[in-house]
């Protein structure tokens, strides 16, 4: 094995539980982004486009759609004889220990033989759950020019909001000093990305000694103050660019819709920073006789015969003549049946949505199950649902699974309401 | 059922004009994102052929280009594979002297196969078949050579384009002629074959000890009354890409959802090389009806009736009607485009107007900056 300067750790194993159904059968990593694009491409396309040929990929909740999507790593170009990606799900050790990842730290710890393999100089540590472009090979640069022990990638926040990131206090030169997670009263605007820069020797000692003093070791929580108190030199990185958490309902169909301004703030159609993702097949997108499409992104394969404004369709999505799609995420191979109309949706692959179906009308009364998920008046179809003909749903309500004409009583689903049925589907 | 697969990608035809200056007819981008050839990679790996030859010879940049990786089309394998065979200089020639000379030069490829069986297909059509059922006719007809061959009555194919098949009652072949100015004969072939592996090897071989190198007019023709020779009729969507007519009705084919569901719609599917781009984005004013679009296009404008690629842009105010708009097109504001081809990376600047008729359409060459 050639020995590697630095390899990249990507933690993809959360789940993510505030996007609800969305990440009921999937890891948050997986889920699609931006029509065609599933979160962790974002991260993935950033290694390879920063020269990182050797990805870990730590996977723990629900990952057979993550394993799937990421094979042997050939869209990405790291399908490679050394290094290239490595999905690293826990595991049982010879001494019949091992145990679950229990904090981002551990998993880390975890896989130590993985990284001692390439015997890398640095480790980049990133998390599998973030919308960005960017080119560690300068983080990387910028950690050698101050021969620190961690770098830490910074956002500059609104002060204001300052208190909800854990902050990291910095001199004038990126030396940090302090890290606080949400402060009261926060000194300082550099939020961490979750992406740090590790001189891999420095970062094992830290990792054996957190695991003694914490069961559940966690980067922001014990590492990083860990090596604080032990006078290690940390830099903060600063990041000036589009980066997003798509931590919730309302996030994760804004970030979406982002995209389709007409100069959006993420530009996904560069070309020197490409994004690439597993597709099984590219067929063109076809605009029927009597289509309407406008401040819309269209996937492969998707046909449009009725009307889609300012929505986002996954690959191999159809919608049907007479049907109408409106400030809506509908995911792969959904089919919108004739004269539907969809208002503020986010649909989860593979629907399948009567004729005449309604959805996203009425008051706006938030979820009864779940307030503090669905609450902004955007109402969530979960994967491989049916909805028969002719039903008309509210808004901030989950539907999940097949459901048939007497689910819903006089053909409605009141705002705010759900329908939870056993899943029928398969990946 | 083995077989190994040999696809001429080698010819051009000087009837696609300036669209085959630069590239072989293989290389014709057609749907949107396709190219002709992906359509006989995709056939023959999804029926099992896993070891395929691709003969170029004429302007095989682009070819070669696209063939670069064979991941796509799931051939990139230590058994079998994708191999590219192009004319190299050796002491008795320089270049391939006709079809069955292609082959001969490369005899070692089927010298070193086992597979019992040969499919040879040329490659300037759009069809989608199983080539299983090809194998499986030639094999229980026990024929020497089978010839994939189409019914024109009905349809708008000119005979006299193509190789006509003399029929007895059992379908086999009893005169060919090849694109004869008059005849009442309506079955054509295809230009593709199966035979066995053996015998191609021993027909090369004597033929070209006679100085003879065409397939159609050395092996099938000249040895139709030698061997059994019959054909195999092919029902499905099938589109020569011979002329600009042709290939701009090939490319108008896949507005019709009927040719989308033949070709596209369904497994085993028409794979190519991919080229990444994000999904396609429709802006505020867009107006499109009856238009098919690759990823990575920007539209503004009004597309009607047309075939748009990867990666283009039209400009506010446009309008694009009965056109073939190539990858990387630019297209600025207040532009019109009817009846034109427009090849690859060409930019129309602001206000400029391209109008050409059904009958001539305007051809736009690569690159061009208007």
């Amino acid at each position: 094995m050639r020995d590697k300067e630095m390899i990249a750790m990507l933690l993809a194993g959360g789940q993510g539980s505030r996007l609800g159904v969305l990440t009921k059968t999937k890891a948050k990593p997986a889920v699609a982004f931006g029509g065609k694009f599933r979160i962790i491409d974002f991260p993935l396309s950033n290694c390879i486009n920063s020269g990182i040929d050797t990805v870990g990929v730590l996977t723990q909740y629900q990952p057979l759609l993550l394993n799937r999507h990421i094979g042997i790593g050939v869209p990405w170009d790291l399908d490679r004889k050394n290094g290239g990606v490595t999905v690293l799900s826990p595991h049982q050790k010879n001494d019949n220990t091992g145990d679950w990842y229990s904090g981002t730290a551990n998993a880390i710890f975890q896989n130590m033989d993985y990284i001692n393999t390439y015997d890398p100089e640095y480790v980049l540590i990133l998390a599998g759950d973030h919308i960005y472009k960017m080119d560690y090979s300068k983080m990387l640069d910028f950690h050698k020019e101050h021969k620190a022990d961690a770098t830490i990638a910074v956002l500059q926040v609104p002060i204001e909001e300052a208190h909800r990131f854990g902050i990291m206090n910095a001199k004038e030169d990126g030396e940090i000093y302090e890290f606080v997670e949400k402060p009261q009263e926060p000194i300082s605007n550099l939020a961490s990305m979750g992406i740090y820069i590790f001189t891999w020797k420095v970062l094992q000692e830290a990792l054996i000694k957190a695991d003694k003093l914490y069961s559940d070791s966690d980067f922001g929580k014990h590492v990083i103050p860990m090596m604080l108190d032990g006078k290690k030199s940390l830099y903060a990185y600063t990041f000036n660019y589009y980066w997003k958490d798509v931590g919730t309902i309302q996030s994760y169909w804004e970030t979406n819709l982002e995209l389709i301004k007409t100069v959006p703030d993420f530009n996904l159609y560069e070309d020197f920073w490409r994004i690439y993702t597993n597709s099984d097949h590219q067929p063109p997108q076809y605009a029927g006789e009597h289509s309407d499409i406008r401040a819309s992104f269209l996937s492969e394969g998707s046909e449009v015969f009725g009307k889609v404004y300012n929505s986002i369709l996954g690959p191999g999505v159809i919608v049907e003549e007479g049907a109408e799609v409106i400030d809506s995420i509908i995911m792969a191979n959904c089919v919108i049946g004739e004269g539907a109309y969809i208002n503020r949706c986010i649909m989860d692959e593979g629907c399948v949505i009567g004729a005449g179906v309604q959805i996203g009308v009425g008051d706006d009364s938030v979820n009864v199950l779940q307030p503090k998920l669905y609450n902004t008046g955007i109402t969530v179809i979960g994967e491989f649902s049916i909805l028969p003909d002719n039903v008309i749903v509210g808004k901030n309500c989950v539907i999940d699974g097949v459901t048939g004409i007497s689910d819903y009583q006089d053909m409605s689903l009141p705002s705010g309401e759900s329908i939870i049925k056993a899943m029928g589907g398969s990946l | 059922m083995k077989a190994i697969g040999i696809i001429l990608a080698g010819g051009k035809s000087e009837r696609l004009r300036e669209l085959t200056a630069i590239r072989a007819t293989s290389a014709m981008p057609v749907g949107s994102c396709y190219r002709v050839i992906d359509f006989h990679l995709s056939c023959m790996a999804s029926s099992g052929i896993n070891k395929i030859a691709v003969i170029t010879q004429y302007n095989s940049r682009s070819l070669h280009d696209h063939l670069s990786s064979s991941k796509w089309w799931d051939l990139g394998r230590k058994q079998g594979g994708l191999f590219v065979f192009s004319p190299f200089q050796n002491d008795s020639n320089l270049w391939f002297r006709g079809t069955a000379d292609s082959i001969f030069q490369n005899i070692a490829f089927l010298k070193r196969s086992n597979e019992p069986y040969v499919v040879i297909s040329s490659g300037n059509c759009i069809f989608k078949m199983d080539f299983n059922e090809l194998i499986a006719y030639h094999a229980a007809s026990k024929a020497d050579i089978t010839v994939l061959a189409r019914e024109t009555e009905g349809t708008e194919l000119d005979v006299r384009d193509y190789g006509v098949l003399g029929l007895d009652d059992d379908q086999n072949i009893t005169d060919f002629e090849e694109k004869p100015i008059e005849t009442d004969r309506t079955v054509i072939s295809l230009g593709m074959y199966v035979m066995p592996r053996l015998l191609l090897i021993k027909i090369l071989e004597n033929i070209s000890a006679e100085g003879r190198y065409d397939f159609v007019n050395d092996v099938i023709i000249r040895y139709r009354k030698k061997l059994k020779i019959n054909a195999f009729m092919f029902g499905g969507y099938w589109t020569p890409i011979n002329s600009v007519p042709l290939y701009f009705k090939a490319n108008m084919d896949f507005l019709r959802k009927d040719v989308r569901d033949a070709l596209l719609a369904d497994t085993p599917y028409i794979e190519t090389k991919p080229k990444d781009e994000p999904p396609a984005k429709f802006n505020y004013l867009t107006e499109t009806r009856n238009c098919l679009f690759g990823s990575g296009s920007i539209l503004n404008g009004t597309a009607l009736n047309s075939v748009i690629f990867r990666k283009v842009f039209t400009g506010e105010n446009s309008f694009i009607n009965n056109s073939i708009i190539m990858e990387g097109c630019y297209i600025g504001n207040n532009c019109r485009v009817e009846h034109v081809i427009m090849d690859k990376d060409v930019i129309l600047s602001d206000g400029k107007n391209l109008i050409g008729t059904a009958e001539e359409p305007v051809i736009v060459k690569k690159g061009a900056v208007i």
